[in-house]
């Protein structure tokens, strides 16, 4: 790794519009990237990271400015290129992949078409040499079928697949340095493993620099050769991967890499013998489009699945995007109704119950949503969100508000809060606020959906911390859903892992994660970044 | 408030509150300052404007007082306006609310029924009422409110299509709320904005629709307002134009105000979409 610098940046500053929560985005950020290197930017969100990739490509949002420092590519300084300068350097000199291939890409456009624009911009190909490069392309970015892929539109392709194809568009014109902004965040585990291994080998095939951000160390552990961490828009630390992740020098590389979830379960709790919620053959069919049941599409996303959960005890349910995870844990709530099977909470069935029933028992079960921001009311302040359950079922309204100020103090916010609205707190905040609102109503059953999955990990320790910490001060019995098999290791009693719509799995956590029998569980195990720094870690 | 004073930065937006507040003065001060009945003969008929101190804008050909006429016009135009404008947009949204809260069947058969109106020029349904009904000024605004509710009816819908599905509906179900509770206490307050600024456009259509009718004799002939002065002027439009465009130009100024505070409402409540 001694090659000469490709990407220099020497005391970058960025700076953002005045009313911002700081003044600079990024400031005196030093840092290189030489040939043949991965570097890794890791960072919590909000630290300046994406900014200050963008920052290099001269991609910044209207009001944020660079306003000191030089960014160095091949002996030139873009931080004072001219425009026209800047439009040579992009896709040719520096290439970018993007968080959410779907988004990246023109949907009115094929696949083949938008990778041929690479070369029609510029440089001067004929129109043959140019089908002929992209089919080449997407062979070199291992797409199954290169010829069917290049006629495509975005959205006929999986996730996956438009990373891909994106990856095969940013390596078009052979750039001297690759930029990928989070480019797996948004993929499946599985499909993300693939992603990183074919980055990896493009890279080290084409000899391009790499900046890679990412908020995740098990990315970080499985790809960088070199790591930046970054903290409120000042890197902290800088070091080779090894060094930063096993010999942390600063209080915050520290902080991060301790938040990161161990792969291994804890030690298991005893488990009672008495069942709260019995789930049994519940299936869920969709039906959509068609007149009369002709061509029709049918998904079936829940199939005869049948679980157990034990009064205190919590259930994992995992599985990756489609398998049909948030579909059962909405019949569960009853917010879908189950086309079969039954759900037996108290020896009520929770699938037949009547709509009304349905209303009026609801304060025995209750959910936690994913997204901190869509799923508190804006218009509503903190304290009425959380008071509003109680009084639909007939508390006075001054004895709910003082419960919801004591239910504040017990998820670990500030009870003279309550009179703020929702968007004065922050995503781990709000998540205490939904937590509190669904306490509320005093549950025997917590379902948690994605309940910390849009959080950053050393929030996410700490509300999975609160979350165990509740259940056994409160006696809650939790089902939690979740994509992360590093979150459902640390929480979770018992795990089921779900696949196109079925139970392929389940057991003690320990067991399906230190013996997993299924094949998919394996490969899930397998797919997870830095598996090996996690179990690691975890024996430290 | 924040939107309060984003509002105030706009000077379009201050402009347009000035020029209502200055319509609203007039209408609350028309009793004070000319305690006779507008309607009642004043003087000659067709003074011009300025011309004679007692009739500040001169008298129509009835030699009826102009100024008088005007002031007690500003009272009919915004009665009209604002009583037409809470029926439209309390229909509207009522409708918009079900079809876009249920879907389904309501929605088919509701939506199909909003397009039956769309279909039809609001005019032509506006002769047709008042023809049927007859044109007191109780019926007129009615009617201008029946005819108007179509467009807001829509404008919630599609909010409540949005709004139904997010994560914040489907924790006020899991609480056990009613629909009832949902549609009014969380999805309605996060779809209003919209259709709050849209009122002002309905506020300016009724205002027009009403002189409109009034310009063709069908409106009530027993109020001072704008629409009966312009078409009374119509008669006299050649040499005495004065009769007709005094109207014209308050109906003007009142619909531009209407529109303008509409436009300053829209920034100040969606400031995201002004930044572009």
């Amino acid at each position: 790794m001694t090659d000469i610098a490709i990407l220099t940046l020497d005391q970058l500053s960025v700076r953002l519009p005045a009313g911002a929560d700081r003044s600079h985005a990024v400031s005196g950020a030093s840092l290189s990237v030489a040939a043949n290197e991965i570097l890794c930017v890791v960072g919590e969100s909000g630290s300046g990271k994406s900014i200050m990739a963008n920052a290099v490509m001269r991609l910044l949002p209207g009001g944020v400015d660079i306003d000191g420092g030089r960014v160095m590519f091949e002996g030139r300084d873009l931080a004072s290129a001219s425009a026209a300068e800047m439009r040579k350097v992009r896709g040719a000199g520096i290439a970018m992949v993007f968080q959410e291939p779907m988004t990246a890409l023109n949907p009115l456009r094929s696949i083949g078409d938008q990778i041929g624009e690479m070369f029609a911009i510029h440089n001067n190909l004929s129109k043959k040499d140019i089908r002929a490069r992209v089919l080449a392309l997407l062979d070199d970015v291992r797409i199954a079928d290169p010829k069917a892929a290049a006629q495509a539109y975005p959205h006929e392709l999986s996730g996956g697949q438009r990373q891909r194809a994106m990856i095969a568009m940013a390596l078009a014109l052979d750039p001297r340095l690759l930029i990928a902004d989070e480019p797996t965040t948004a993929l499946d585990v599985t499909t993300q493993a693939q992603i990183l291994t074919l980055i990896r080998e493009l890279q080290s095939r084409k000899k391009t620099a790499v900046l890679f951000i990412t908020h995740d160390f098990g990315v970080v552990a499985e790809i960088a050769d070199r790591v930046a961490v970054m903290q409120h828009g000042v890197i902290v630390e800088q070091g080779t991967t090894s060094a930063v992740l096993n010999n942390p020098q600063h209080p915050y590389t520290r902080e991060l890499i301790a938040a990161v979830p161990p792969l291994t379960a804890p030690p298991p709790r005893l488990l009672s013998d008495d069942i709260i919620l019995t789930i049994d053959n519940v299936s869920k069919t969709y039906r959509t489009g068609g007149f009369l049941g002709r061509g029709a599409r049918v998904t079936e996303a829940v199939k005869a699945v049948s679980l157990k959960l034990p009064r205190g005890a919590t259930l994992g349910i995992v599985g990756e995007s489609g398998s049909g995870k948030s579909t059962l844990a909405r019949c569960i709530i009853r917010l879908i109704d189950p086309d079969a099977g039954s759900i037996l909470l108290d020896g009520a069935d929770w699938a037949r119950m009547p709509k009304e029933d349905v209303r009026r028992q609801t304060r025995h079960m209750q959910m936690v949503f994913q997204d901190p921001f869509g799923s508190l009311n804006p218009r509503r302040k903190a304290e009425e969100l959380v008071a509003q359950g109680p009084i639909i079922h007939g508390t006075p309204r001054d004895q709910a508000l003082a419960e919801a100020r004591e239910l504040f103090a017990l998820v670990g916010l500030d009870p003279a809060a309550g009179d703020r609205y929702p968007h004065e707190f922050s995503g781990g905040q709000r998540q205490r606020i939904g937590l509190a609102r669904a306490l509320a109503l005093h549950p025997d059953v917590l379902v948690a959906d994605e309940a910390v999955s849009a959080l950053d990990v050393s929030v996410q320790a700490q509300v999975l911390k609160l979350l165990a910490d509740l259940r056994e001060r409160l006696g809650l019995s939790i089902i939690f859903i979740t994509h992360d098999l590093r979150v459902a290791a640390q929480i979770c009693d018992l795990v089921a892992v779900m696949k196109n719509g079925e139970v392929v799995e389940h057991g003690l956590a320990g067991e399906v994660f230190g013996n997993p029998q299924h094949p998919y569980t394996r490969a899930l195990l397998a797919s997870i970044p830095g598996g090996d720094f996690a179990r690691e870690h975890s024996l430290a | 408030m924040a939107a309060i004073r984003r509002y105030f930065r706009s000077p379009a937006a201050v402009i347009g509150l000035v020029l209502l507040l200055i319509v609203i003065g007039m209408a609350i001060s028309a009793g004070w300052l000319y305690p006779r009945d507008p309607l009642a003969l004043a003087g000659r008929p067709l003074i011009w404007p300025f011309s004679n101190p007692r009739f500040l804008l001169g008298t129509d050909n009835s030699g009826r007082d102009i100024a008088a006429q005007i002031f007690y016009g500003a009272r009919i135009s915004l009665l009209i306006g604002g009583a037409a404008t809470a029926i439209a947009i309390a229909i509207g949204i009522m409708i918009g609310a079900f079809a876009g809260y249920y879907g389904g069947w309501i929605d088919n058969v509701l939506m199909r029924v909003t397009e039956a109106f769309q279909t039809l020029p609001n005019f032509v349904l506006l002769l047709v009422l008042v023809a049927v009904f007859g044109s007191t000024l109780t019926t007129v605004t009615i009617a201008v409110g029946v005819v108007s509710w179509p467009a807001p009816a829509r404008l919630t819908r599609a909010e409540f299509l949005s709004l139904r599905n997010r994560e914040f509906v489907q924790a006020g179900r899991t609480l056990g709320m009613k629909d009832v509770q949902l549609i009014l206490g969380e999805i309605l307050p996060n779809a209003l904005p919209p259709v709050i600024v849209y009122a002002s456009v309905v506020m300016a259509v009724a205002i027009l629709l009403e002189s409109a009718l009034a310009f063709l004799h069908l409106s009530d002939p027993n109020v001072a307002s704008w629409g009966n002065l312009i078409g009374l002027g119509r008669d006299v439009l050649r040499v005495q134009w004065y009769v007709s465009a005094i109207p014209g130009l308050a109906i003007l100024f009142t619909v531009l105000a209407v529109s303008l505070v509409g436009q300053g409402l829209n920034d100040a409540l969606n400031p995201r979409l002004k930044a572009r």
